[in-house]
Parts: C-alpha cells; sequence; structure tokens
C-alpha cells in the first residue's frame, strides 16, 4: 500500500477510537509523548497496561467470589484498575469501573457483577482496537501516527 | 515561549535566592530539576518518567513507597521534588508525605485518580505542597518547579532581614494561594510567577529603600520614634496624623502610620489581655526556673534587652515585657503562639524570633539563624545585646507584618523567649504544661540575635549553600504548618499550611501532619536550640542549612497558627523537636534534649498539639538523627522563631518593655552595637 493511503488509513482508523469514546485525551498524550527517543512508546505503554491490568482483573474476579462480598475491598482494587485505565486513557473502561463503584459503594453485589462483566467486555474491546491499530502504525511508522483529531 | 520565559525569570529567581553556588544551574533551571516519582502502577510510573523527561527533569522511579523514603534518606540533597501517588499499598502517599515531612522537608506533590475533596484535603492538611488529579497533565509537570522555588525563597525570605519580610510574606501568602489553586493553570502560573517576580524585586531592595517602595518597613528606630510620639499624645488621643506630625520622617505616609497604629493597638491589647493568664502560668514557672536559672535571671532582663535592642521587638513590646517583669512571668503565660496567619505569623516572626545563641531550640525563621551564626557564643552580653535588638527588630518586624496585631503576641512570645532562654532547657522539663513559655525565652533571645545578623549572615551563607535547597524545602509548605520556607514557596514552602486559623491548627493536632511539617521547619532550628555557648562553637558552619530550615520552620508555624493560642502549641512542639532533634544530630548537651521533651508536654493539652502528635514527633526524632539537617548545628540558628512567638510574646514583650524602662536595655543597646556585630563576628 502507497505511504500516503497508509498515513491516511491510520488517521481513518484512529479517529473512531475518539469519537466513539474508547480513547480520551490521555492517549493523546501519550502520542506527543512518543518522539525519536522512543519511538513505541504508545504501544509500549499500552502493553504494559493490558500486562498489569490482567493481574488486577484476575483480583476482582476472585474478589467477587467470595462471599459475602467485601465491598471495601472491591472498591479499592477497582479504584487501582480505575487508575491503571487512565493512564491509557481507556475512557470507556474507567466509565465502567465507575459504575462498579458506585455499586460497591451501595453495597449492590449484583450490580458489581453485572458491571464487572460489561466492564471485561469493554476492556477486551478496546485490546482488540489498539492492537490493530498497532499493526497499522507499525507498517507507516511510529512519528507519523501522533495527530490530534478534529 | 512560556517555559523559557519562566526558566529565565527563573534564573533571576534562583539568584536572587541564592541558588548561585548550587548545584542547580540557576539558567537552566528547572531543567535539570531532580525529581523522585513515586507510584505502585507501573504504565502511571513509565508514563510519569517519560512526561517528566519531557520536561527535562532528572528523574527517578520506584513503585514503593519504602523505597523512596529510604532512596530519600540516602541521599537527603538528592531531590529537589517529590511527586507521590496516594493509593499504594503498604505505605500509602499520605505516610510518605509525612515522613518527608519530617525528615528531609523536600517538597512533595500528591498525585491522585481520587479526587474526591476530603483525599485532596488529607493531602493538603499534611504539607503536600500541590495535589494533581490524574491523569496528569503535561502542563502541570511543567509547572512544579514553582514549588521548589517558592519553598527556597520562602526560607530565603525569612533569613532576609528587615523590610522584606513584609513584602515576603505577602508574596508568599499569593504565591502559595495560587500555586495551590492551579497545578495546571496557566493563568494562575502568570500570576505566581508575576507575584515572585514582585516578591524578587523587592527582595532585592534593601532597607534603606523601603522609602521609595509602597511598603513600609518598620525598622527599630522607626517605631521607637512611633512610639515616643504615641506616648506623648497619649494612647488615645493618638491619631495616625498627628503622630506622622510628631515622627517627622519624611517619606511615610499617613496610611503607613494608621495601619502600624492599628497593629499596634491591638498587640497592646493583646498583652494586656494576657497578662492575667500569664500571672497564673508564671507561678507555675518561675520557680522551677529561677532555680535552675537563677544566674540566668539577670540574663533573661538583658535578654529582653537585647531583644529589644537587636529591634527584633518592638519597643513597645520590650516595654511591656519589662514592665511585667522580667520574662519569666510573662513568658509563661503564653505558650501557645497565637495563630494569627499561618503565612503571616512565621513569616515575620521568625526573624524576629532569632534569639540567637541556640538558647532555644525554638524556630526562628531564617533570619535570626543568621545572626546567630556569627554571633560568638562567648560573648553574653553582646548576645544579650543583640538579642535586643534582634528582639526590637522583631518586634517591629512583627508590627508590620502582622496585619492583625498578632504580632503583638508574637512579639511577646519572643521576647518572653529570649528572657526565658537560659532557664529553657530546665524550665521545659519542668513546665509541661507550661512549656511555652520557658521555651520562648530562650528562642526569643535566639531570634533577636539573629535578626540583626540575618543580613549579614545570608550574605555570608548565601544561602547558596543549599544549593538546590533540597534541605529546605519544606514539606509542603503549603500552608500546612511548617513547610520550611527556604526551599520553596511553600510555602513552604509551603503550601501545605493549614488554611485559616482553624484548619491551621486542626492541621497540627490532627494526625500531627501539620506538626510534621512544622518539625520540618523546625529542623532548621534544632540547631539553634543548644545552648548559647554551644551556638558559639557550632557558628558558621552549617548555618546556612540551619538558617533555612528554620526559616521554613518558623515561617510555617507562624502560618499555622492564627491565634495566640495555636501557635504556642505549634511551638512547643515544634520546639521540642527541634530540642530533640538538636541534641541528636549535635550530640549537644541535654539541654537540647531536655527543651525537646518539654516542649512535647507542653503543648496545651487545649492546644493542638496533641499527646499523639508529641509522641509521634518524639520517636520521629529519636529514629531520626537525620531530620536535623543542620549540620548547621547552627544553634545559632536555632532562632527559633517559632517558639518565641508562640509563646506569649505578649509576655516576652512586656517582660522587655520592662527592662527597657528599668534603662538595661538601654544600656545593653550602647553597650552592644549589635548592627556591627553579626558580620564582622561571624566567622563565615
Amino acid at each position: 500500500m502507497e505511504r500516503n493511503q497508509l498515513h491516511r488509513l491510520v488517521a481513518l482508523s484512529r479517529q473512531p477510537l475518539f469519537d466513539q469514546g474508547f480513547l480520551d485525551e490521555q492517549f493523546l498524550q501519550l502520542e506527543e509523548l512518543q518522539d525519536d527517543a522512543n519511538p513505541n512508546f504508545v504501544e509500549e505503554v499500552v502493553t504494559l497496561y493490558y500486562r498489569d491490568s490482567a493481574r488486577l482483573i484476575l483480583n476482582i474476579e476472585q474478589a467477587l467470589e467470595r462471599n459475602p462480598l467485601d465491598f471495601n475491598k472491591l472498591d479499592i482494587l477497582m479504584h487501582q484498575f480505575k487508575g491503571s485505565s487512565s493512564s491509557i486513557g481507556a475512557k470507556k473502561v474507567k466509565a465502567e469501573c465507575t459504575f462498579f463503584r458506585e455499586n460497591c459503594r451501595a453495597g449492590n453485589g449484583e450490580g458489581c457483577i453485572r458491571t464487572f462483566q460489561q466492564l471485561k467486555k469493554e476492556y477486551a474491546t478496546l485490546r482488540k482496537k489498539l492492537e490493530a491499530y498497532f499493526q497499522l502504525t507499525r507498517q507507516v511508522g511510529p512519528a507519523e501516527t501522533a495527530c490530534r483529531p478534529k | 515561549m512560556n517555559l523559557t520565559k519562566e526558566k529565565k525569570s527563573m534564573s533571576t529567581a534562583s539568584s536572587s535566592v541564592g541558588w548561585k553556588a548550587g548545584d542547580v544551574v540557576p539558567d537552566q533551571f528547572p531543567a535539570g530539576l531532580r525529581v523522585l516519582v513515586v507510584d505502585d502502577e507501573p504504565t502511571w510510573l513509565m508514563v510519569l518518567e517519560k512526561m517528566l523527561r519531557n520536561c527535562l527533569y532528572e528523574v527517578t522511579k520506584c513503585n514503593r513507597a519504602e523505597t523512596a523514603l529510604s532512596l530519600l534518606r540516602e541521599n537527603k540533597n538528592g531531590y529537589d521534588i517529590v511527586i507521590s501517588d496516594v493509593h499504594m499499598p503498604e505505605m500509602d502517599g499520605f505516610e510518605l508525605l509525612e515522613h518527608i515531612g519530617l525528615e528531609m522537608d523536600v517538597p512533595v506533590i500528591m498525585m491522585s485518580a481520587d479526587g474526591e475533596k476530603n483525599v485532596v484535603m488529607k493531602g493538603v492538611i499534611r504539607g503536600a505542597c500541590d495535589y494533581l488529579i490524574k491523569p496528569v497533565g503535561m502542563e502541570a509537570l511543567k509547572n512544579i518547579w514553582q514549588h521548589v522555588v517558592r519553598k527556597k525563597r520562602n526560607v530565603w525570605k525569612h533569613l532576609e532581614q528587615s523590610g522584606s519580610v513584609e513584602e515576603g510574606d505577602r508574596q508568599q501568602k499569593q504565591s502559595e494561594d495560587v500555586d495551590h489553586s492551579s497545578s495546571a493553570n496557566a493563568g494562575n502560573r502568570r500570576n505566581s510567577k508575576k507575584r515572585k517576580d514582585e516578591e524578587e524585586d523587592a527582595e532585592e531592595r534593601d532597607d534603606t529603600s523601603t522609602l521609595k517602595k509602597p511598603r513600609v518597613v518598620w525598622s527599630v528606630e522607626l517605631h521607637q520614634q512611633f512610639v515616643a510620639a504615641v506616648n506623648q499624645l497619649g494612647i488615645d488621643k493618638a491619631v495616625p496624623k498627628k503622630i506622622l506630625e510628631l515622627m517627622n520622617v519624611p517619606g511615610l505616609t499617613r496610611e503607613n502610620v494608621a495601619s502600624h497604629l492599628q497593629k499596634y493597638r491591638l498587640y497592646l491589647r493583646r498583652s494586656s489581655g494576657v497578662s492575667q493568664h500569664q500571672n497564673n502560668l508564671n507561678s507555675g514557672f518561675i520557680t522551677p526556673q529561677e532555680a535552675t536559672y537563677g544566674p540566668l535571671s539577670s540574663l533573661n532582663g538583658l535578654d529582653l534587652q537585647t531583644l529589644a535592642a537587636t529591634g527584633q521587638l518592638p519597643a513597645q513590646s520590650l516595654a511591656t515585657l519589662q514592665a511585667a517583669g522580667i520574662g519569666r512571668s510573662v513568658v509563661k503565660s503564653r505558650i501557645p503562639m497565637p495563630i494569627v496567619d499561618q503565612r503571616n505569623l512565621f513569616s515575620f516572626e521568625f526573624p524576629k524570633l532569632r534569639i540567637g545563641d541556640g538558647q532555644q531550640q525554638q524556630l526562628s525563621t531564617g533570619k535570626p539563624m543568621n545572626l546567630l551564626h556569627g554571633i560568638p557564643t562567648t560573648l553574653e552580653p553582646k548576645q544579650l545585646a543583640n538579642l535586643h535588638h534582634s528582639a526590637q527588630s522583631l518586634g517591629s518586624m512583627n508590627m508590620q507584618v502582622n496585619a492583625h496585631g498578632s504580632q503583638g503576641g508574637q512579639n511577646n512570645s519572643s521576647l518572653m523567649q529570649i528572657s526565658q532562654s537560659q532557664s529553657r532547657g530546665q524550665t521545659l522539663n519542668e513546665a509541661t504544661g507550661n512549656h511555652v513559655p520557658t521555651l520562648l525565652p530562650s528562642s526569643m533571645a535566639q531570634p533577636i540575635l539573629s535578626n540583626p545578623v540575618v543580613g549579614g549572615v545570608l550574605a555570608r551563607n548565601g544561602l547558596t549553600e543549599n544549593g538546590r535547597g533540597t534541605e529546605y524545602n519544606l514539606v509542603s509548605q503549603s500552608s500546612s504548618m511548617l513547610n520550611f520556607p527556604l526551599n520553596s514557596a511553600a510555602e513552604l514552602s509551603n503550601n501545605s499550611f493549614p488554611l485559616g486559623t482553624s484548619p491551621g491548627i486542626s492541621s497540627l493536632t490532627s494526625k500531627g501532619v501539620p506538626q510534621e511539617e512544622v518539625s520540618s521547619e523546625i529542623k532548621g532550628s534544632v540547631g539553634f536550640m543548644p545552648s548559647y555557648d554551644i551556638f558559639s562553637d557550632l557558628n558558621q558552619h552549617k548555618s546556612h542549612d540551619w538558617e533555612l530550615h528554620n526559616v521554613g520552620m518558623t515561617f510555617n508555624a507562624s502560618q499555622q497558627n492564627n491565634s495566640l493560642q495555636s501557635n504556642l502549641d505549634i511551638g512547643p512542639s515544634v520546639l521540642s523537636h527541634q530540642g530533640f532533634s538538636s541534641s541528636r544530630r549535635t550530640g549537644q548537651n541535654s539541654n537540647i534534649s531536655a527543651v525537646g521533651k518539654p516542649m512535647f508536654t507542653a503543648g496545651d493539652a487545649s492546644e493542638r498539639v496533641n499527646a499523639q502528635d508529641v509522641g509521634h514527633f518524639n520517636t520521629f526524632f529519636a529514629d531520626n538523627s537525620v531530620r536535623v539537617k543542620s549540620e548547621i548545628v547552627s544553634d545559632a540558628n536555632c532562632q527559633i522563631n517559632i517558639f518565641p512567638e508562640q509563646f506569649g510574646q505578649e509576655d516576652l514583650m512586656s517582660t522587655l518593655l520592662k527592662q527597657q524602662q528599668q534603662g538595661h536595655i538601654a544600656s545593653a543597646e550602647n553597650e552592644f552595637d549589635f548592627d556591627g556585630y553579626p558580620l564582622d563576628n561571624m566567622p563565615v
């Protein structure tokens, strides 16, 4: 594929990520941080995120299996997960975290479980989209992918 | 670009704050700022590191608070600023903040995805100089250098003699306010920068130019003229216009006189209001004190004189103090210093309080400390004279700075301290409840001495010693309690200072965090606390650090103390810390430790400083000799500004005043020309 076309493709594919609310400004920050010294910075961070958050997800799942539910512990775990997700700008994932915490505070076990399922879905969806995106950018070249959406 | 502009102004700022000799190259600042970032989340740690690197900072990252603490302990001056996440396993960000505040007084910025008000409040109260909400933006990180500068400037300001105190205080306050509210606010940043510039200008101007400036520096002489005019007219009939005419000072406006008169009136009111209380307290104190300091009694009187002589105490304060009887009685009553305004209190009080010779560990603002350094300890009379002077200047300074007349109170405490300086060690032990009073005397003595000398010392020390000013980093400064002004506007620097009187006070007592800040400040002063003799031995050396520290401490302490009461509370605790630490560090005599101990217990029960806090501090000190950065041992620095002010300036002042009336002070003044003293005598 021609370079120009690749660039356009990259631009086109990343725009929806923002438009549809999967990513927020933090992701743009990451892109801005990417430079010649760290040409794959964004991808590195996202990879690290998915690796680290997997552990958190596991912890939350285990905590959700307890009976009775320790809402305080769940809240703390989710706070951590939310913080981590905010580092890459995972907007929808963060929103689910907030719902989850609300359920924790309300002592709503059912709500927690439901929200958590939703959260995992968003988490997985984002992962797929980002993986596809990075594949594209690797072909184009990192420096050219960063551009602010309109 | 903004960054460039900031850098330029920063270079100016850095030179003005004496970073010339420091490690940081002013021109490149803030590039090379050594940041320690702590976050248990690897993704954030990676992102932050990259962001900070992009700001051209030197970044060290760690994912555990314990690691961060040991890194800091290994190299106290190794970092300019710490950025830490709040929620971390085991030791969380707040705990780390407290430790840092106690041990090394580096500015700390808290960070969290949690932006809930009560969590943010916790951070502010415990001394964080800023609180960033995640996700953190580049603008916010580009701005963090201001906290370092602010802290340094706070300390520096305190050290600086004279009128700049007033300006510095005000500006500092402003800066702190600005700083707090806008970590990433470009507009605020501009404002604070502007203020900083103003501050720089103000500081660069010396006393002699005060007439040209809108602000008037109420020097000792000026204040004495003022008092004379007021007395001549009669306090009831004294109107600004007539006072102005009588004073016949060119350049002085009626408005200047009016505001000064207002402060003076408040001070008088406070002194008279306190006298009763003081008397009660005095009885308890006097005995132990007298017993222990029999020979010192005369010294107390002299102390007051010296204080007055040094100009730290307003003439009136001295008169009042004297009238109240040699410091002892006066001092005792007011242990807790009024916490008028966190920032105000400390900023100007400390310099005044420099009792110099390490009489007490009391915290002295930077200024006093300097003075002490140069002052040979052997010269007691001289010391006294100095104290006298410093007291006077303190007094006058207090007047200036203290918008609400808290100065009066402060002055008293400082005076009291001076008079009590001798007895401090012992009295402290004994007067648990009344600790403050005892502490005050000594502290007062210190400040007094230091003031005159401060200028000189500062010059010598050049504040540059710390270079990075890491030592000064008063934790937070913010407003919280006692950020060490030196480092950063703390702000000490100060910013961490508790807001308003109640917050300040509560912050002090609550969890003891504020105290930490105080302690950080006190750190400097610890050096001062040692007895005068010790001080002389130590002088010069590390005084720089000390001074700076003390400055910070005093500043913070004052800030936190909105009311007399609260001030005193802080004082004791602060003092105790200092005393404690200083003893550890310098291995000085038991006086120090004794001082320290009483301080803790001294805290009024009602005062914020609660036993827990005290205990905490005690333990802390025991564990961390590191706290006392002072190499300075600088007893001299111990000016202990904090205490003097806290404790009942009024008492002290009245004592001093009495002495003055008795003519002691006058003679003291005649004998020792304080002005010339510090610089000449201070070995560098």
